[in-house]
Order: C-alpha cells, then sequence, then structure tokens
C-alpha cells in the first residue's frame, strides 16, 4: 500500500446517546493519509459530538476509533494527542493571561519532554529544550504570518487572529492528524477565505485534516472528500462534487436548510 | 534583556531587600522586628505554596493551615515525645510478658537508634529523655503531609470551583478538629518545649535572642529559595501546562497534558511548602497550637494569595511579608481575623486581580501618557 492511499483514521460502528437522545448512529468512514475529509450536515446532525470522541473528550457508548491502525477510541484526550491528533475547538479556547507564543508553546506540550522536578530545577535542566521549543513556535507563527503578534495577550486579539493562534498552537505539536471543528464560525467571508488558504497550507504540508463545517463555500472548495450526517447517520459520502449531485443530501441537508 | 532573565528580577530584588531590611534595623537597634520578620517568613511560605496552586494552576484550597499544621505537628510530636519513657514501659511491659504491642514499640526504638536518628538529653528535672532528631522528624513531616497530600489530592481535584473549595475546606476542618482533640497533640494547649533545629554547624533554628539575626537569614533564605524554584517552575514546560488548565481544562487536555497529573503535582508541591513552613516555625516558635490548624488561617492564606494578584507570586511574596508582619505587630488587634475577611471581600469586590493590577495599569497609562505628549509636542 502506498503512502498516499493509506488509511490514517477508520471509524466503524460507532454509537453514541446523551440520555434518550441517539447522536451518533452507527457511523461508519475512513480518511486517507494526505487528505482533507469533510464531516457536513445541518444543525444537530451529530458533527462535533463526532469530532469529540475521535478527540477523546467523549467515550463512545459502542464502536471503534482506529489510528494509524491502533485503537484509540476510550481514551483521554491527552494520550490522543500524544499519538499525533491535535485540534481546534468551535469557539476558540486559548489559554487567557498567557501570551500568543506561549500559547503556542502549550500546543508543543508532547513534543517536550521536561517535567516538573526539571521545572523546579530551572534554566540549567530545561534550558536547551526551552530553547528549542521556543525557535519551533516562533516558526510556527512565522509561517501562519503572525510572528509579529508573538508577545500579545492572547485573548486580547480581535476574533480572526484568535483562530489564526489557535491553528498555530495546533500546529505546534506537529501533529499527523488535525481536526477543525468548525473554522469558519463567526469569520467573515475574507477571514473565511484566509482559514480556507491556511487548510490548502496545512494539507500541502502532508497533514491530514478532518474537518467540520458549515460553510458550503469553503467545504467543496478544499475538501478531497466529503461526509454528510443527518440525525446521527451518513447518509452519503465521496468527492464534493458526487455529494452536491447526491438527491437524498439535496432533500436533507441542502433542501432543510434552504427551506 | 531576555524575558527568561528579566523573571529573575523580583528575586535579585527580594534578596537586596531582605539584606537591606535587616542591614536597617541592625543598625536602628530595632533588631526586634526580625523575630515578627522570620515568623511572616514562614507563614510566607505558605502562601508562595498556595499561589502557584491557585494563582497559576486555577486551583482553590482553604485547606493550607491544614498542611501547615500537619508539618509542624509531626515535627513537634517527634522532637518533644519522650521515648525513653515510652521505651522503659514498653520494656517493662515486655518483661512482664505483655502485650506484643510493647514489645514491638521497644523494638522499633532500638531500630531508631541503631539508625542513629534518635537523640539523648535531659529533661526540667534531670530525667533523661529520648526524642527524634530534628533532622528525621523534618523528613517524617514532609513524608506524612506528601502522603496526605496525596490521599486528599486524587479524589478532591477532580472537583472544580466551589466543590473544590468546600472539599478542601472540608479538610481543614478535619485537621483542626483533629489537633485540638487528640492527646499526643496535646489538645488545646498544642505543643510546646520543641528543641532548636541544628541545621549543620553553627546554624540552627532556634527563638533565642542570640540566634535571632542567623534565623532571620535562615527563614528568608527558605523564602528566597522557594520562590526561586517557583519562577523556575513558572517559566517550564509544567509551568505551562498548569496555566494552561487555569485557562481551559478541556484545551489544556487537548493539546496533551495530562490534567489530573499536573493538578495532583502542584497539590503536592503546594502541601510541602506549607508544611515546611510549619516544620520550621514550631523549632523557632518552640512550639505550636491549634489556632493554627484554624479554617480562619486557612482563609487568611486564600487572602493573602488573593491580594497579592492571582498569578503573581511576587505580588503574593510582598503582601503576604506585610499583612503577616502586621498581624504579629499586633496592627489588627482583636480583629485580626476580621481585618483578613474584610481584605478578602474587599479584593474580590474592587480588584480581583490583586491590588498591583490597578497599580500597573496606572503606571501603563502614565507612562503611555507622557510618551503621547512627547510625541504629540514633536
Amino acid at each position: 500500500m502506498n503512502e498516499a492511499s493509506r488509511t490514517l483514521l477508520a471509524v466503524s460502528g460507532l454509537h453514541h446517546w446523551f440520555g434518550g437522545l441517539h447522536v451518533i448512529d452507527g457511523v461508519e468512514f475512513s480518511c486517507r493519509q494526505g487528505i482533507v475529509k469533510a464531516i457536513i450536515g445541518p444543525n444537530g446532525a451529530g458533527k462535533t459530538t463526532l469530532l469529540n470522541l475521535i478527540a477523546g473528550s467523549l467515550r463512545p457508548r459502542t464502536g471503534s476509533i482506529a489510528f494509524d491502525g491502533h485503537p484509540i477510541a476510550g481514551i483521554p484526550p491527552h494520550q490522543v494527542a500524544a499519538r499525533g491528533i491535535s485540534r481546534t475547538f468551535q469557539a476558540t479556547r486559548l489559554f487567557p493571561r498567557m501570551s500568543v507564543l506561549e500559547n503556542v508553546m502549550v500546543g508543543s506540550h508532547v513534543r517536550g519532554r521536561q517535567g516538573f522536578f526539571a521545572g523546579l530545577i530551572g534554566p540549567a535542566a530545561t534550558g536547551r529544550e526551552e530553547r528549542r521549543i521556543r525557535r519551533d513556535c516562533m516558526a510556527v507563527l512565522d509561517e501562519l504570518g503572525i510572528a509579529d503578534l508573538a508577545a500579545r495577550d492572547a485573548v486580547s486579539l480581535p476574533f480572526g487572529r484568535q483562530r489564526v493562534v489557535e491553528f498555530a498552537r495546533a500546529l505546534a505539536s506537529q501533529p499527523r492528524l488535525l481536526l477543525l471543528d468548525e473554522p469558519a464560525c463567526g469569520l467573515n467571508p475574507k477571514e473565511t477565505e484566509e482559514i480556507g488558504g491556511l487548510i490548502a497550507d496545512i494539507r500541502a504540508r502532508g497533514i491530514t485534516v478532518l474537518i467540520v463545517e458549515h460553510d458550503m463555500s469553503l467545504v467543496m472548495g478544499i475538501s478531497d472528500e466529503v461526509v454528510v450526517l443527518s440525525y446521527g447517520r451518513k447518509i452519503a459520502e465521496g468527492t464534493p462534487s458526487e455529494v452536491q449531485a447526491n438527491h437524498e443530501v439535496v432533500s436533507v441537508y441542502l433542501g432543510a436548510s434552504d427551506a | 534583556m531576555r524575558p527568561t532573565l528579566a523573571r529573575y528580577i523580583p528575586f535579585v530584588v527580594l534578596v537586596g531587600l531582605v539584606v537591606a531590611a535587616q542591614t536597617a534595623l541592625s543598625a536602628l537597634k530595632l533588631e526586634f522586628y526580625l523575630t515578627q520578620l522570620t515568623m511572616a517568613a514562614y507563614y510566607t511560605l505558605v502562601a508562595l505554596g498556595l499561589c502557584l496552586l491557585m494563582g497559576y494552576a486555577g486551583q482553590v484550597s482553604l485547606g493550607h493551615a491544614g498542611f501547615f499544621a500537619i508539618g509542624g505537628y509531626t515535627s513537634a510530636v517527634l522532637t518533644t515525645v519522650n521515648l525513653a519513657a515510652t521505651g522503659a514501659a514498653a520494656g517493662a511491659g515486655a518483661a512482664a510478658g505483655g502485650v506484643a504491642g510493647a514489645a514491638g514499640a521497644g523494638a522499633l526504638i532500638g531500630l531508631l537508634s541503631r539508625l542513629g536518628i534518635l537523640v539523648t538529653g535531659t529533661d526540667a528535672y534531670g530525667g533523661q529523655t529520648l526524642t527524634v532528631l530534628p533532622w528525621a522528624a523534618f523528613a517524617a513531616a514532609l513524608l506524612v503531609t506528601a502522603v496526605v497530600a496525596v490521599l486528599v489530592g486524587i479524589p478532591v481535584l477532580r472537583l472544580r470551583g466551589h466543590y473544590l473549595a468546600m472539599a478542601t475546606l472540608a479538610f481543614g476542618v478535619i485537621v483542626a478538629r483533629v489537633a485540638v482533640g487528640t492527646r499526643i497533640f496535646g489538645e488545646a494547649d498544642g505543643i510546646s518545649d520543641v528543641p532548636a533545629f541544628r541545621l549543620f554547624a553553627g546554624l540552627a533554628i532556634s527563638g533565642k535572642k542570640a540566634l535571632r539575626v542567623q534565623n532571620y537569614y535562615i527563614a528568608w533564605a527558605m523564602v528566597a529559595a522557594g520562590f526561586l524554584l517557583l519562577i523556575n517552575l513558572i517559566g517550564s514546560r509544567a509551568g505551562r501546562a498548569l496555566r494552561a488548565i487555569h485557562g481551559n481544562e478541556a484545551a489544556a487536555s487537548a493539546m496533551g497534558v495530562d490534567v489530573p497529573r499536573h493538578k495532583l503535582a502542584a497539590f503536592l508541591l503546594s502541601a510541602l511548602y506549607a508544611a515546611v513552613g510549619g516544620a520550621c516555625l514550631v523549632h523557632f516558635n518552640g512550639g505550636i497550637g491549634p489556632g493554627e490548624a484554624s479554617v480562619m488561617k486557612s482563609v487568611r492564606y486564600v487572602a493573602l494569595v488573593a491580594v497579592g494578584g492571582m498569578g503573581s507570586a511576587g505580588g503574593t511574596l510582598a503582601v503576604s511579608t506585610l499583612l503577616t508582619f502586621l498581624s504579629l505587630r499586633g496592627a489588627f488587634g482583636q480583629l485580626d481575623d476580621a481585618v483578613f475577611g474584610a481584605i478578602l471581600v474587599a479584593i474580590m469586590l474592587f480588584a480581583p486581580d490583586g491590588v498591583f493590577a490597578p497599580v500597573g495599569g496606572w503606571i501603563l497609562r502614565l507612562l503611555r501618557g507622557r510618551r503621547g505628549a512627547r510625541g504629540a509636542a514633536r
């Protein structure tokens, strides 16, 4: 199997419910390495829940999630992150009282080794690693064009900038899979376009992207494949054009939201 | 200057102020102030530890007087209980064919004696005493505190906000009630006649007047060391993880931070800071009473951290030294606890980021204003 067609993420028979509400109902899909895959669907379709199940913030009731062939369903988020899956949040969740650079340095947590004890001892023990982390994180800020914001208080930035910082934080771990939860949410068309360009750049660097999104123009422009969810069930999967031509998608999803 | 070096400026300022204060007070023949400054140092150690937990990691504890008391009482008991008496009693019991437990106690004392951690002396009546060496008692105090902190921390740190505050408050109440209700802890009288703690040649933690200057420096060296370790930690990978947990637990976890582990480590470390303060202060004061474990003391530590500005070790250090010193000098009289309560309420209402944040903002505005004016003039 060559590198490009290798399956990086495989989800099968996934079920989740909150009380009596079946939010994920037997979802099954896989994601090849190096592509951008989108999960779309009307409000309440279970998109964010699906992302949270993959990221480990929720434990699936039944079903399996395999990352690079290893089961990850039900393991805590920090272990999921350690395996090379990073994420952003629908409402940006930057760390307050920390600078942009510090936020991104937390993003590189999984790439560091120095623990509490070394931290207490100080630069004599941690200096080398700290310098590397700082340099790498500055490089990430530079790539995303926000190096000038490094020293700024992260949460005082305009919303659009905060989103880019959150991307930088997620990329600082050098993930193999990036989970994006509605990255265009709350952005204006120009900022949305910018985010689209950013995702294309990330794809070009060989990072696989799984994106949950509402904004159709963004999804159809950047995705290699699309999964359509409705009421927790997968109703279609394919390339953007295939999905757009799918009769069920048009009636259930596009039709419903147009009405 | 590089940001990593700038972090250490407050430490240098602290060392300078400590030396300056002693020099000035000695020159002005006001050395008696050093006694309260020494005590204030040990209480400040508790505040610094709590600052790490509350200010940086964002986990509130209303039970830190409990850890101070565990450290203090463990040291006090071990260095005052006369094992010669219990040993003799155990020997007599064993000779009379008594309980195996008594023989076990005798064997334990023999073992401790062979390890060289017991010390003989004479009591006020000329009788022989056998007590645990202060160094060993100190180590035991930290060990006991660590065990309790882990056992309490694992379940309690699963809680958040008000629930965590209530659980730690309950822990503090338990420690206070145990202290006041247990015979070996001296009940309401506490423990007195705690001996000096000989650190090494010529240095001892003791309340003797002749050792006043020396003890001032021992205490403040510990605060300086504690402060330095804290500055190191806060700027490190682990420190960033703690601040991230404070900011947003879900996001910290998604970035790979093992949240429960980091919380527990911060809790343990801050408990150890408190225990070191307690264990040293008993040797300086020569005793400890149940008041040290009281809930009002815990509230006081929280107030000190809050006034200093949550997330500012330097601010906590400054405020704790000043207010604790004033309190020990009796500046607040009968209203001591009320003053700290009132300070906490006032801070929460008017300056939730601590007293230094508004002042800092004011200075910043002033500087900006002046720079703006200068720009306009040009």
